[in-house]
């Protein structure tokens, strides 16, 4: 006899299909936000799924800080190359030229804040209506609180205490012209969550989330990588270490953890183990105050 | 392993953040630096103890504030099952956000104090969980050790719930005396109430049986998305995308689709991992039907001999959500009932609930925020819908201001009139 029982994994897919599906059916001009990062290229797998064996009806959308990991932009280009989906690239080192923002000096310098100038503008310059992105609730507590629609004002805001109340699977798009979405779909996925599917989907990831060998030094309780685009303090020292990195966002400022998980059993024996979360272990740019998610959020960050 | 999604209810006097903290503790969710920051900012704030309702109060205007504003996420696992749990504030004025977070719930836990008894705000709560249909309801009979361990307590609570909740309709009711703070009951037994020879707290959420909780019986498919390839090689496909509301398809099947009343055979169900011999809730699927009919977003495939209504008069209970307008006769809104929006024209307000005494206020003529009554109200275009009590989601729909945009009012559609 057939149980009819769906494992959570597939519940969790089930749930983001319809998601990415129903924001294709009443949005005019979506967009999905690609980092590069796990969780986008899970989300991005949804919608290859969601429209199969059509095309991904929306192009992706990188907010390239120009302290990319190499690797993270071959692996985005060959996705691109495979799925035949259009990329639009918003450039921060655009920004910058253009005079729209300063960039920050300093060893600590991070180009985290101005990417959200980058992302606005790309949203502007395209009409875009709607942006997927791959945040994760488990993730950091502001976005324990933010909605999988969540409604953006014409200055891209978000405001906490304004939400739409999100009830059974109905969701409310409405909006007026010059306001738009952020629609996350894997919400409800933790970061194991993402792991297993990934390894149930067989899903190609940039190696960087394995273990590998890697010039870095120590900062703030975290391994950086040695790049051109950060300078170290005179009493750091780089060494070489066997390490993997949890989250891939700016090289500036995501931090690698030393491990020797170089397949994805070990990487999910390690995640499941791992006591402390990812944002903690490896952002530098949620350290810098206690609210610092929120506060971005609010600003119009992802 | 299986999800289980529930809803918590309570007040921070009631222990509810000590017990979420618990179960997040206790099933190694809660991690090193989350504590560590939450016991840096207790510390800085003077609190005496480490206090654990920091981690649920994640914005900066709570924290401030020292209150619970939204519905909170939190997610743990154990090696049998992954729980998703809506954490919402338990105060009149929050009646929205538990709305919220109980639409989707398997489970609900309501939390009592052992020292108070069942006061209104248990019974409020309980009355919402019978309301959204949460098919099973915990009452967490709290801080037992303050009474004592004592049985008769707990009988005596226990008995003074059961006749209340006669009169609602609740699936699966399960007591459960435990203290939060010291762990009896929460995920270990407790050594003190040797008395007590049902399941924990996490044992429960583990064991109680929700795959049948689905409808089964019902074949309804929204049709969410049309699936046309516009490429040489797929030329002549043609997919329903949609999730599934209730019932079992499989290909081979005879199909009706609304509301043109046209039928065909399930040719295929496919997904984008390959094709299924079967689809049920809540998979998202693509149906491909053996004939060429027309079918668009909006439209709903059934059985033909097992069809949902269809009609335009529409009989339900509202929860009124807006804090800058009120529900009244005469209003025009927007509905969105599956995959398919409409107008609605609200003919009556026939009464409001208190929803602390269950009493019918007949003689209201509006609804405010936070408040649940029962309209009638006509459709710009017929919906395709079951009651609520048979289908939590073709029984559902929500209403939203057409001049604002926000979502103000949910409904639970008890049939038609």
């Amino acid at each position: 006899m057939t149980t009819y029982q769906l494992s959570h994994v597939a519940a969790l897919e089930a749930e983001a299909i319809h998601i990415i599906r129903e924001i294709a059916a009443e949005f005019e001009r979506p967009a999905m936000l690609f980092s590069g990062g796990k969780d986008s290229i899970v989300m991005l797998h949804l919608a290859i799924k969601a429209f199969s064996p059509a095309k991904v009806p929306f192009p992706i959308m990188h907010v390239d800080t120009g302290h990319n990991f190499e690797e993270v932009i071959a692996y985005r280009d060959r996705r691109v190359e495979e799925t035949g989906i259009r990329l639009v690239v918003a450039s921060v080192q655009e920004a910058i030229d253009k005079g729209m923002v300063v960039e920050e000096t300093g060893p600590r310098a991070s180009r985290n804040g101005l990417q959200t100038v980058a992302l606005l503008q790309g949203i502007e310059d395209h009409g875009f209506d709607a942006l997927f992105g791959g945040a994760r609730r488990d993730e950091e507590k502001a976005r324990a609180k933010e909605r999988v629609l969540s409604y953006r004002d014409e200055f891209s805001q978000w405001d906490p205490k304004a939400q739409r109340p999100e009830l059974w699977n109905l969701y409310n798009g409405r909006h007026n012209m010059g306001e738009h979405f952020r629609v996350f779909p894997i919400s409800n996925w933790t970061e194991l969550d993402i792991w297993h599917y990934i390894r149930d989907e067989n899903i190609d990831i940039p190696h960087v989330y394995y273990a590998h060998k890697r010039e870095v030094f120590l900062r703030d309780n975290m391994w950086l990588g040695v790049t051109p685009f950060m300078s170290m303090m005179e009493d750091e020292v780089s060494e070489e270490r066997l390490v993997r990195f949890r989250t891939i966002g700016d090289a500036t400022c995501t931090g690698a953890v030393d491990s020797a998980a170089d397949t994805i059993d070990k990487v999910i024996e390690e995640v499941a183990a791992t006591r402390i979360t990812e944002r903690g272990a490896t952002r530098a740019d949620d350290r810098r105050t206690e609210a610092a998610m929120e506060d971005r959020k609010k600003e119009g960050y992802f | 392993m299986e999800l289980l999604r529930l809803a918590t209810a309570g007040s921070v006097d009631d222990g509810k953040s000590t017990l979420i903290g618990r179960l997040l503790y206790d099933s190694k969710t809660i991690f090193e630096d989350q504590l560590e920051a939450i016991e840096a900012t207790s510390a800085q704030r003077g609190d005496e103890h480490v206090n654990l309702a920091l981690l649920t109060d994640g914005l900066r205007a709570e924290r401030e504030q020292g209150i619970t504003i939204d519905v909170a996420y939190r997610y743990f696992a154990t090696p049998r099952r992954k729980f998703i749990m809506a954490d919402t504030p338990g105060h009149i004025q929050y009646t929205r956000n538990m709305v919220t977070g109980a639409s989707t719930a398997d489970l609900a836990i309501v939390l009592i104090d052992a020292r108070h008894g069942v006061i209104e705000q248990s019974r409020r709560h309980a009355f919402i969980a019978s309301l959204l249909r949460i098919p099973h309801l915990v009452l967490a009979v709290n801080k037992m050790d303050l009474v004592g361990w004592d049985k008769e307590v707990f009988d005596e609570i226990r008995e003074d719930f059961t006749k209340f909740a006669s009169k609602l309709d609740i699936v699966d009711l399960t007591f459960i005396p435990m203290s939060a703070l010291l762990g009896d009951n929460v995920v270990d037994r407790s050594a003190n109430m040797p008395w007590y020879e049902g399941s924990t707290l996490l044992h429960h959420m583990e064991e109680v049986h929700i795959a049948s909780d689905r409808n089964m019986v019902d074949v309804r498919f929204p049709v969410q998305y049309v699936i046309r390839p516009q490429s040489t090689e797929h030329h002549d496909y043609r997919g329903y995308a949609g999730q599934v509301n209730g019932g079992v398809m499989k290909p081979g099947d005879e199909v009706m689709v609304l509301p043109s009343g046209f039928t065909s055979t399930i040719e295929s169900i496919e997904t984008g991992g390959g094709p299924v011999a079967e689809a049920f809730q809540p998979m998202s699927v693509t149906i491909r039907l053996a004939d060429d009919i027309d079918v668009s977003r909006g439209d709903m495939l059934c059985r033909p001999q097992n069809q949902p209504e269809v009609g335009q008069d529409i009989d339900a209970m509202v929860c009124w959500m807006s804090e800058s307008s009120s529900l009244r006769a005469g209003q025009k809104l927007a509905i969105k009932h599956t995959t398919k929006w409409a107008r609605a024209l609200i003919k009556d307000v026939q009464y409001r609930l208190d929803i602390n005494t269950l009493h019918r206020i007949e003689d209201a003529d509006d609804l405010s925020l936070n408040e649940i009554g029962r309209i009638k109200f006509r459709t710009t275009q017929p919906l395709f819908y079951d009651k609520y009590t048979r289908n939590r989601s073709t029984g559902s729909f929500i209403l939203v201001d057409e001049t604002t945009n926000a979502t103000v009012g949910a409904g639970m559609i008890l049939g038609d009139y």
